[in-house]
């Protein structure tokens, strides 16, 4: 007896005991179905308020967020078009200027030349034989009657020496046209001239089309920048989408070379500035010292870069005078060529001291090792290892460019995700919100069914009640009418 | 500030503010301790003793301390210390110093002779005070012997000491002819130097045999 529950009324008989403690238990649970009901639908709103509060404020959130990302968007595009046009221009002011400069002498040229041609045309026009004048006096002797033999004579004397001046013209004749050709033939330079000068002429005329046509390309995109409309919008982010995972594909395989670099100087800084030292529990002095001389030479690249104009993440290098600026790049060149000079003698003294180490192991193995000969092959590698440390400071001062791709389009892109993240997040408050508010249904529902005995004999009286709806319409298992239960609510906190 | 310099000017202020956690040199630094039992039927597995101090020479690095010491019949004393450095920080001066001491190790095999009595306990005390003014980080105490101690009359080493922070490795514990009669005797000799080692409060208690799995001495 001592062992049995307290809740067992029926000792040894559970199924009994929970029947009755049931049927003792609905009286009750009837009674407070309504504070209960309340109950649950106070803490089903205490729990969703703050969460759709927190998602209308995500929601507020996010598009405040993306129309602050669109203006920087468009700003950040309209200023990138703008210097694209005034580079546009400024291409298209020195082709004119270098293709106009020259035209007056092209049109000098080309003056001369048709001159040329023209009078030797008008050289190469065929000159009409001399009118043959003794025809008629020929004729009129070759009318004389009686046939007389001096005019027989006379003719044939005529007929010799027409023959013979015949001859002379013809061979006059000839060498007109010899020289004609000759006049036509010497043409062929000056048309080939003309049509050089002519085909050049049109292909700067042809190139400055489409510099117009790409100005004008711009033009249009800028327009619509400045209009703000969605399909520049679009573009924009598209573009710098693609600007970001390009430049993060080459900062990746930069950090690779970096990584190279630290590899080839890490060692030998220890003999520089101890190998026993150590900043952390897991990196030494030495390695620390190998990646400064890494980031030191990346930010003189950097500074290059800028004050070679072609990168811009600094306003204020780039708004220095031309001489200083100037003076400023040299100085970049300098230390980056002699951080060159440094690292190509690291990378020797690395070779040197794995050799040295190659020795020392060598000497302290049980069984003899094979021994490398020192020759030409040998020293490739070192010779490669100090190139290499030549080359990649140079190679490093390269990822300025990536790098400002990359800075400018993350803005950008963290932007558009971050508005992606809040609204998720606020999707996942309403749909929790959502959740609950089932959940509360679903425990009125059960509640109900608990005592449903009490509510079929409430529904029986209701019935038989005059002034009661009919049983059919008044649901047994029904969520109470919010608007009376807060009626309720309003009435106990009065 | 303008937004393009902050971004740029992040990493920097990362580095300036990790910087300043710096740690102590010798906290990473590892110091090693090897006893070499030159006493009885052992003194001939000396030679294999310059195996192990090759194999020490190659693993550590600059920074780090070795020293040698023999095991005699009083051993509580520097001058049982056969060879020490501390290597340089510099890997070529360390690797001059490795050469140093390789000599110095080749010459006392070449030249060591047996004594009567073996007194592990004075060598271990006296690798404790040595290990402990190094202040290195990691501490190990290598005791190439049988671990078979015998003390004269007058020597007296029952007295608790302390192994603090440091791991003791047996190497080469050969099995004597009476352990070959009855191995309970060498496991219990084994069992008793590890309650004796982990009493002083050492870190770990580690027998290697095989020479050839010197890989994990010191390691952990």
């Amino acid at each position: 007896m001592a062992d049995t529950p307290i809740w067992m009324i029926v000792p040894g008989n559970a199924p009994l005991s929970v029947l009755l403690l049931a049927v003792l238990a609905m009286p009750l649970l009837y009674v407070a179905r309504w504070p209960v009901h309340s109950l649950v639908h106070a803490l089903e709103h205490l729990a969703r308020s703050p969460l759709r509060l927190v998602a209308r404020w995500l929601v507020a959130a996010a598009a405040e967020m993306r129309e602050r990302n669109r203006q920087v968007l468009l700003a950040h595009g309209r200023e990138e078009v703008q210097q694209h046009i005034a580079r546009e221009f400024e291409r298209i002011a020195a082709m004119v200027r270098r293709d106009l400069e020259g035209f007056p002498a092209l049109q000098r040229r080309l003056l001369d030349e048709i001159t040329r041609v023209e009078e030797d045309y008008r050289k190469s026009g065929e000159v009409p034989p001399p009118p043959p004048e003794w025809v008629e006096a020929v004729a009129a002797i070759a009318n004389v009657k009686n046939g007389n033999e001096l005019v027989q004579r006379l003719l044939d004397e005529i007929n010799l020496s027409i023959k013979e001046m015949h001859e002379a013209t013809l061979d006059t004749y000839r060498e007109a046209c010899e020289e004609r050709h000759r006049i036509l033939n010497g043409f062929m330079p000056f048309w080939r001239s003309l049509d050089k000068t002519l085909a050049r002429a049109a292909d700067r005329m042809t190139s400055l089309g489409d510099r117009a046509a790409h100005l004008d390309a711009q033009m249009a995109k800028f327009e619509e920048i400045v209009r703000g409309t969605e399909k520049a919008e679009h573009a924009l982010t598209v573009s710098q989408a693609t600007q970001f995972l390009v430049s993060l594909v080459v900062l990746f395989i930069a950090a690779g070379g970096a990584l190279i670099n630290f590899k080839l100087i890490a060692l030998p800084m220890s003999e520089m500035v101890g190998a026993g030292d150590w900043l952390t529990p897991s990196l030494r002095t030495s390695e620390i010292a190998a990646l400064v001389i890494i980031f030191v030479e990346a930010t003189m690249g950097l500074f290059l870069m800028e004050t070679l104009r072609i990168t811009h993440l600094f306003p204020r290098i780039h708004n220095l005078g031309e001489a200083m600026r100037k003076r400023m790049m040299a100085v970049s060149f300098v230390l980056l060529l002699a951080l060159a000079g440094v690292e190509a003698a690291l990378a020797l003294m690395r070779d040197m001291l794995i050799a040295d180490k190659m020795a020392l192991l060598q000497s302290l193995a049980s069984a003899p090792q094979p021994v490398a000969a020192d020759g030409v092959l040998s020293r490739i590698p070192t010779a490669g290892q100090m190139l290499l440390g030549f080359i990649l400071p140079f190679a490093l001062a390269f990822v300025a460019i990536p790098l400002e791709s990359f800075v400018n389009s993350a803005r950008t892109v963290g932007g558009a995700l971050l508005v992606l993240a809040a609204r998720g997040t606020a999707f996942a408050l309403r749909l929790a919100g959502n959740v609950l508010r089932n959940l509360a249904r679903v425990l009125i529902m059960f509640y109900d069914l608990v005592i449903v005995l009490p509510l079929l004999l409430e529904r029986l009286m209701r019935a038989k009640s005059p002034e009661s709806k009919p049983a059919d319409e008044a649901p047994l298992l029904a969520e109470p009418d919010k608007s009376s239960l807060s009626k309720r609510l309003a009435a106990r906190g009065r | 500030m303008d937004k393009r310099s902050f971004l740029a000017a992040v990493p920097a202020l990362g580095l300036a503010a990790w910087l300043p956690g710096c740690v102590d040199p010798k906290s990473q630094a590892q110091a090693v301790y090897l006893l070499v039992d030159t006493s009885g039927t052992y003194a001939q597995e000396v030679d294999k003793a310059q195996l192990l101090v090759n194999y020490l020479l190659g693993t550590l690095q600059p920074g780090d301390s070795l020293a040698v010491a023999r095991v005699r019949s009083r051993s509580f004393s520097e001058k049982d210390i056969v060879a020490k450095a501390t290597f340089d920080g510099r890997p070529s001066q360390a690797n001059l110093q490795k050469r140093a001491l390789r000599d110095q190790v080749e010459s006392f095999t070449r030249a060591s002779r047996s004594s009567p009595y073996t007194d592990i306990t004075g060598g271990l005390i006296q690798g404790a005070l040595f290990l402990n003014e190094t202040g290195a980080g990691k501490k190990t105490i290598l005791i190439f012997s049988d671990m078979q101690e015998e003390l004269d009359k007058s020597t007296v080493r029952d007295f608790p000491f302390d192994l603090k922070g440091i791991r003791v490795v047996a190497v080469n514990v050969v099995k004597l002819r009476t352990d070959n009669i009855d191995p309970r005797r060498y496991l219990g000799r084994l069992e008793e130097w590890e309650k004796r080692v982990q009493a002083a409060g050492a870190r770990e208690w580690r027998v290697i045999n095989d020479l050839e799995h010197l890989d994990g001495v010191l390691r952990g």
